[in-house]
This record gives C-alpha cells, structure tokens and sequence, in this order.
C-alpha cells in the first residue's frame, strides 16, 4: 500500500492523540486542542508551521495553546531594526523570532498566552475566533468589560489593548493566531519595543503601538492557566467535543516528523534577519577624538539583511583613504550585524600599517558603525 | 508523424510564420539549444530530433493569466511582498509563487499550473487586485488546462479507490518533464512513489520504478518487497514478476544523482581571514615542537579548581598555559615582537596581549588577555570566562579582539596531537596545543609511570627569531608547566 508521507504523519499524530481512527471521511471529530510544554518560541512557531504544512484540516480544526519564555516576535514583513531595541534584546538575553504570519510585533513573556486557530482556507474567520475568545473571557468573569474592534485586537475597558491578531493563509490550510496579556511584564515590554535605530527607510510593515494592559491589573485573581481553561471549554463547547487537552511535545520527532529541522530553520540568521525587506540607512553620528569632535556620515543600502552599499563621510584626511575603501569594501556584501562587522574590522586591522594612533581611530570608528547595527 | 501533422494544422490556424518563430523560442528555452528543426515539411530523419520537435511543438502552450484568488474575509486588495519566482523561471502546480499582505494576514499564492513564468504584473510593495492578473504563465498546451478551474478540493472517492488518491486535494505533483518521461515509457503517476518535496514525483522516482519492474538491477532483499510498484498487480507482466524473483545480473544502472554544486561569494569576515591568512603566507614560517608532562599541574589544577569556583570562576588549564609562556616572553622578549611592513625595524611590544583562538558558529575568533605580565593566574582565568561567554554570544567589542601580541590556540580541546599553527599578523609567534593524552613514560628511577602528556607546535618568524631562541623559550615554557612550583619563584 503506497502511503504519502502527509497521511503518515496525520495517522501517527491522531493514533498517539488516540481520538477516533474514523479515518478522513470521518464528521464526528469536529477539533483539536493542543496544548505546548515548551516554552521554546522557535519551537512553538515550528508546530505552527507543522500542522500547517501537513495537517489535513478538512473535518476537524484545531486549537494550539502556548506560551513563551521572554523573546519579541516580528512579522514576516518588518524589519526589527525599526521594531524593537536589538541591543538590548542582546543585552537582556531575550530571543527575537520572525514569524511565518503578518502583522505587527509583540512581546512574549509566560504571562502572555498564545492561541492559534487552524482551520482549511475556506473556513478562515478571524471575528469568529476572537469572539470565541470574548465568550470566554465573560463567561469566567462576567464583569470584564472586553470587546472586538475592527482591526481584529481585543480591548479591555475600550482602551487598553489585550490582545493582537495576526494571519497566515496557505494554499488549502489557514491559521489566525492571537496574543492575550495576562501578567506580562510592562516594563520590560515597552522598553525592548522601542527602536533606537534613527534614519531607516522602508517599506517594511511598521507596527502600530497601542497602550497594553494585563488581565491581572483588571483582575487580580486570574491566571494564566484559567484563561487558557476558559479558552479551550468555549472552542470545546463551540466544536461539539470534548474538553479535553492533549499536551505535545515540540521535539517529538516520531509524532511531529521533521520539526526540529522546522525549529532550526526559524533560528537561521538568514530567517530571523535576511528576510527584512529591503531598506536603506542614512543617519550621522559624532565622534569624540582628542579633544575635537568628528562629523561622521554614513549611508547603507540593506537587502536581505547584507550591506549591499556602503557610504562613509569622514572628514578629508582623518584616516588614509586607503583604509577608508578598504572598510568599505569588506562591509560591502556583509552581514548587517554587530558581531560580524566586530570581526570583520579587527581581522582587517591586522593587515594595516601596525600604528598606535590608526588604530585607535580605526576603533573608534568602527565601534560607532557598529553601534548602527 | 503525429506531431508534425499537429504542428501543420496549428500553423494552418496561427499562420507559419507565427508557428516557426514559436518553435524556434521554444527550443531555446526549453532545451538551452539554438538549433531549431523547422523547416515545415521536412522529413525529419533523427529520432533524437523527432522526439526534440515533438516536445517543441507541444511544450508551445497558451499563455494563461493566473489570476489573484480570493483571500477571504472580503478583501479586495493586498501588498505584494516577496516573489519566490522571477520571470523565465519554470514552476509546477503547487509551487509557491509570491508572498502577498492584508491587514495582519500574510498569504502563500501558489502556482496553478505546471509551466514558465512569463511575467511578473506588480513589483515589491505594490498593490495587487483579487481577480486581477497576477502573473502571465505559459502552459503544456497539451495538458488542456481550463484557466478557470478552480483546483483546491478534489471530491471525495469511494473505498475500492487507491488509497493514494484518497489524499483530498493532493492531485500527483510531478514537473512537466517528468509527466513526459512517464507517459513516454507508460507509467501510471499514480502508482510511482514520489520522493520529493510535498511527495512530489522527481525523475529519479520514475527510474527506480521502471528499474524495479524489469528486474534489473536490485537483487530480491527484504526492502524490496515491502513497496511493490503498484497494488494493482494483475496489471504488471507475469514475466516481469518471474523476472524479479530469479537472481539478476546486475546491470549498469544510470547513476542518477541530482545534487548541485553550489558557489557563494565569500563576504565580509570571510573576505577579511582571506586577507589575513594571505599576508600571513609572506612570513616564513619555522616549526618548534615539544611535548610537555603535566602530571604535576594536572594535580595542581584539581585542587585549585573548587577555589576558583569559590570565587565564581571556572579554572581550565589556559590560564596556567598563559601565564607560563608570558614568564617566558619576559625572558625571550622578540617573541612579542612586531616587525614593520618594510622590515627595516622590530618593535618590541611591552605589553603581553595574549590571544586565544576560539572557535565559534562564524568561525575562528582571537579574543586577548591583556597585560597578562601584571595579571594573576586567577585574574586571567576570570578575564578568560568573560571573554569566553561573549565570545559564544557574539559579543565580543573590538577592544577585545584587537591588540594581540602573542597567541596560544588550545586544538586540543577538539583533538589533535601535533599541529601547524599560521602566524597571525602582525604577530611573530603562535603556539598550538595538542589534547592530553595518558600514555606509559619512564621516570628517573627507569620505571613506567602513567603521564599526562601534552604536546606543543610552535611557529615563529624566521626573520627574526631563529630556532635556538624558540626552543629555549619552549623549554622555560615546558619547565614552568612540569614543574608548577618554579613558576612561584619567578611570578611578578
């Protein structure tokens, strides 16, 4: 019997699942509800990729809940230099992730739960869902004053965004996924969602900021885990099925075959960075040297994440314009990143004249390029 | 002959001179030959060009505009964002073709048909209308495509169906070349094995079909038998059958291997160790090497270990390696020494920066610890953990990986015994230490004792340190390390 690939792994993920082996002709299972026990944000995204690629979704949708230690997630389209701090991501050790889907930026932390409604592409319909999520929220707190607008984000007290949309359609399989802040961290959400990257242009999506609240400030009793109950009863009540959540592993590779290859693909340089649309940096910035201070001009062409022009104005004569061309030229076709444009210029250092004071310089402009990144 | 009267009653339709000057492109195209076989009427003689004219003539499909479907949700406009195709490229039913946005959804479109794109209506950013054209793809003319088929869901079949086709929505993904292959030597599609991505059918899968049903070259195994061609055996020769199971003499088999040589240009920090290694070919380079028993400071490091991590420091051997060979520097001082780019003068650096090589995911780093001459074992051990967790971060500040003078690279870790070190410019030495082996040595009293031996390759510039002076500081090195109580004498 010749077996796709695709119907293997749906039977082994059903056959472990161990719901009805009615097969796909099959009207009674009606959904889903997953849930992760990772909190690994490139695995979680994976499984999203997963049931999106090899899913049949044709009688039974499915509802995956998860959560993420602290990593920003950008959409398909934007540019994490105009969207968040890089630096302090860096600093702070928080992951950053592209996601397949469009829309805006977000924050996760594991006070911030994730839902993701995976349905054919016929039967996509955001404002169902999110409304499914409102029943829910009402029904465990009558009191919450939460509604939908029209750009598919969910208020509370009309004011205060608690959730944010997004989409991704394929060719037969469609997802909409949403966030939903219970008690995430404020602070260290505004700070990293601000981008002290000056003089960019592009058409990357921009994010459209909004005031955030959590659930938890509304709502002091609530948690995490009863949201997500909540949750999973209405699509259970919704669906006609039982409430009943199966937990899964994002590194099972015997029921999710292929998706420690997905989860690497989405921690590549070239995913997380090259996939930035094309844009363009013109900014200038001062240096400090010996006592005067150094007009510098710099401006860069980025596509795929790679310099593709590069342009320093220094003041006529600060460093022999030899070794100007050669930085330019090494930084042509490099990465647009700080921690190969370090070892780039140190490495070139080697082979200029061996002088104290072109060093130094050198340094220090460099340090200052590489701060752009 | 079949195609040649098509092609006449084509040209009959679209007039003969249209009709050759299609031919003459087609070839082109498809066949990458700028040899064209139409002279209408001509009898042709080759087979090899029959088969080429009658692909020609049938891969001359329609262009058909490939419309923007409906997204849902009542959306009418979306953001075209990334193509995944240019024009000219070939793509097949299935295949992804642009990146589109709407308002938070990002939308894979993929191709209907099997065929050449031809062209690219909207650029990056642009706006693009659902129902409105969005690329132009020329078709197998013979595949009689109807442009308006809508191909998502196929209905479901009954039970006595082959279970392949019970994949709703999934018709056979195969190129147009490999349909061609398969019709040619009557295959079904549907009864091949498709390996590749999304069970897609690729050439290769049709080879080892046809390969499996004469019998030719794989011997009856286990494996063999587990995927039979085609359930519908009554179907397959009863001598075919017979044939597979007698032993076979094995028959050249065409190798069928689709791998691609890949060139990338070489950028950025690449392009800059290309740079340094070529410059470091200018120095001639002479070898030193050594092997050092560390029985004593092996011992010594165990104990001082807890220590250390007392103080949050995790204590290797580098540190002790480090400070070692900078007790040495101070007594053979060329060795941290630079030398000008006319050679006319050596500068003798007074600071001991010593670098590390490190190996990280973009390759290989030289972080240094500075002024190890007024550090202590510890403070460079503790300074080694900073550089070491930056260095895996992807952190490290040009500070730290410039100024060297002198650079020890720690292969053992990874393996090795003995190696051949570069010189990095501008230095004039590096040392490359070996792992540490346990091997059978003899001691003073002639008996064997279980050492722990490492060993030691030194290159240096011989065009200003000569052997003598590398050996002697090899050997001042060695004895510090043998011996780790000397060290105490000479510690500054």
């Amino acid at each position: 019997m010749v077996l796709q690939s695709s119907l293997k792994s749906c039977l082994q993920l059903s056959c472990i699942l161990r719901t009805p082996k009615a097969g796909f002709r099959s009207t009674t299972s009606g959904g889903l509800i997953i849930q992760s026990v990772s909190d690994d944000v490139y695995q979680n995204l994976a499984v999203e990729d997963w049931i999106h690629d090899h899913m049949n979704l044709e009688n039974r949708q499915v509802l995956f809940l998860w959560r993420n230690s602290p990593a920003v997630v950008i959409g398909r389209h934007q540019n994490p230099w105009q969207e968040c701090n890089l630096r302090l991501l860096r600093q702070k050790d928080i992951k950053l992730a592209r996601r397949r889907s469009g829309g805006g930026t977000v924050y996760h932390d594991l006070g911030n739960i994730n839902l993701t409604f995976f349905t054919t592409r016929k039967k996509y319909e955001r404002m169902e869902n999110l409304k499914l999520v409102v029943k829910a929220l009402k029904a465990l707190r009558p009191q919450l004053d939460v509604h939908v607008t029209d750009r598919y984000d969910i208020l509370l007290n009309r004011q205060y965004k608690i959730s944010g949309t997004a989409a991704k359609l394929g060719r037969t399989t469609a997802y909409h996924h949403c966030t939903l802040l219970c008690k995430a961290d404020k602070l260290v959400l505004s700070s990293v969602l601000k981008s002290p990257y000056k003089g960019l242009k592009s058409n990357a999506t921009p994010s459209v900021p909004a005031s955030v609240k959590n659930l938890l400030e509304e709502d002091p009793t609530l948690t995490c885990e009863m949201l997500l109950d909540a949750i999973a009863e209405e699509y259970a009540a919704q669906h006609q099925i039982d409430h009943h959540v199966t937990f899964i592993n994002p590194t099972d590779e015997t029921l999710l075959p292929g998706i420690n290859n997905k989860a690497k693909e989405l921690q590549t340089w070239e995913w997380v960075y090259g996939k930035t649309p094309k844009f363009s940096l013109s900014t200038c910035f001062n240096m400090v040297y010996k006592g005067s201070v150094l007009d510098v001009k710099v401006a860069m062409d980025v596509k795929h994440g790679r310099i593709e022009v590069c342009n320093i104005d220094l003041p006529e004569q600060w460093l022999p314009p030899a070794l100007c061309n050669e930085l330019v030229k090494s930084l042509t076709g490099s990465k647009f990143c700080p921690s190969e444009t370090t070892t780039l210029v140190t490495t070139l250092l080697r082979v200029c004249p061996q002088d104290d004071e072109l060093h130094s310089k050198w340094n220090l402009l460099c340090e200052n390029m590489i701060m752009l990144m | 002959m079949a195609a040649v009267t098509a092609l006449r009653s084509s040209c009959r339709a679209m007039g003969r001179l249209v009709c050759i000057h299609r031919v003459r492109s087609c070839s082109s195209v498809r066949f990458g030959k700028p040899k064209y076989v139409c002279v209408l009427g001509t009898p042709l003689q080759l087979s090899q060009q029959q088969r080429l004219f009658r692909a020609s003539a049938v891969s001359c499909g329609q262009i058909v505009q490939f419309k923007l479907s409906d997204i849902g949700e009542g959306i009418t406009e979306v953001t075209v964002k990334e193509w995944y195709i240019k024009e000219g490229d070939s793509v097949s039913q299935f295949d992804s073709i642009c990146e589109v946005q709407s308002d938070k959804a990002s939308v894979t479109i993929t191709s209907r048909y099997d065929g050449i794109i031809r062209k690219l209506h909207y650029n990056i950013d642009e706006i693009a209308y659902v129902g409105k054209p969005l690329v132009d793809i020329e078709i197998d003319a013979s595949k009689g495509v109807s442009p308006e088929e809508d191909v998502v869901e196929t209905p479901p079949m009954s039970h006595e169906e082959h279970t392949h086709q019970e994949i709703k929505g999934h018709k056979t993904l195969a190129t147009p070349a490999v349909r061609r292959l398969a019709m040619e030597n009557n295959i079904k599609l549907s009864e091949v094995v498709g390996t590749g991505k999304d069970n897609r059918i690729l050439k290769e899968d049709i080879l080892n079909y046809l390969a499996k049903q004469t019998g030719a070259i794989l011997p009856p195994s286990p494996k063999a038998e587990i995927i039979p061609p085609s359930p519908k055996s009554e179907t397959m020769p009863a001598a075919a059958k017979d044939k597979a199971r007698k032993i076979p003499i094995p028959v050249p088999r065409p190798i069928v291997f689709s791998g691609k040589d890949k060139t990338e240009p070489i950028t950025g920090f690449h392009k800059a160790m290309v740079k340094t290694m070529s410059a470091a070919l200018k120095i001639p380079h002479f070898g030193y090497c050594d092997e050092i028993d560390l029985t004593h400071l092996v011992q010594l490091r165990e104990e001082l270990k807890p220590l250390a991590q007392s103080r949050g420091v995790k204590l290797s051997f580098m540190p002790f390696f480090i400070k070692a060979a900078s007790l040495g520097l101070l007594q053979y001082p060329i060795l941290n020494a630079s030398l000008d780019e006319s050679c006319q003068n050596v500068t003798y650096k007074a600071s001991h920066n010593i670098g590390v090589a490190m190996d990280t995911e973009q390759g290989l780093i030289v972080p240094n610890v500075k002024n190890v001459q007024v550090c202590s074992v510890f403070e460079i051990a503790s300074e080694l953990n900073r550089l070491q967790s930056l260095g895996s971060a992807g952190q490290l500040g040009t500070n730290d990986l410039s100024g060297g003078t002198f650079t020890l690279s720690n292969i053992g870790t990874i393996g090795g015994t003995y190696a051949k070190p570069v010189i990095l410019p501008p230095e004039v030495a590096i040392g490359a230490l070996g792992k540490i082996q346990i091997l059978p040595r003899f001691n003073g009293k002639g008996e064997v004792f279980k050492a722990q031996i490492m060993n030691v390759s030194w290159s240096a510039d011989h065009r200003i340190i000569d052997g003598a002076t590398m050996a002697r500081f090899s050997n001042l090195w060695k004895s510090y390390l043998e011996n780790p109580a000397s060290m105490l004498l000479d510690l500054k």
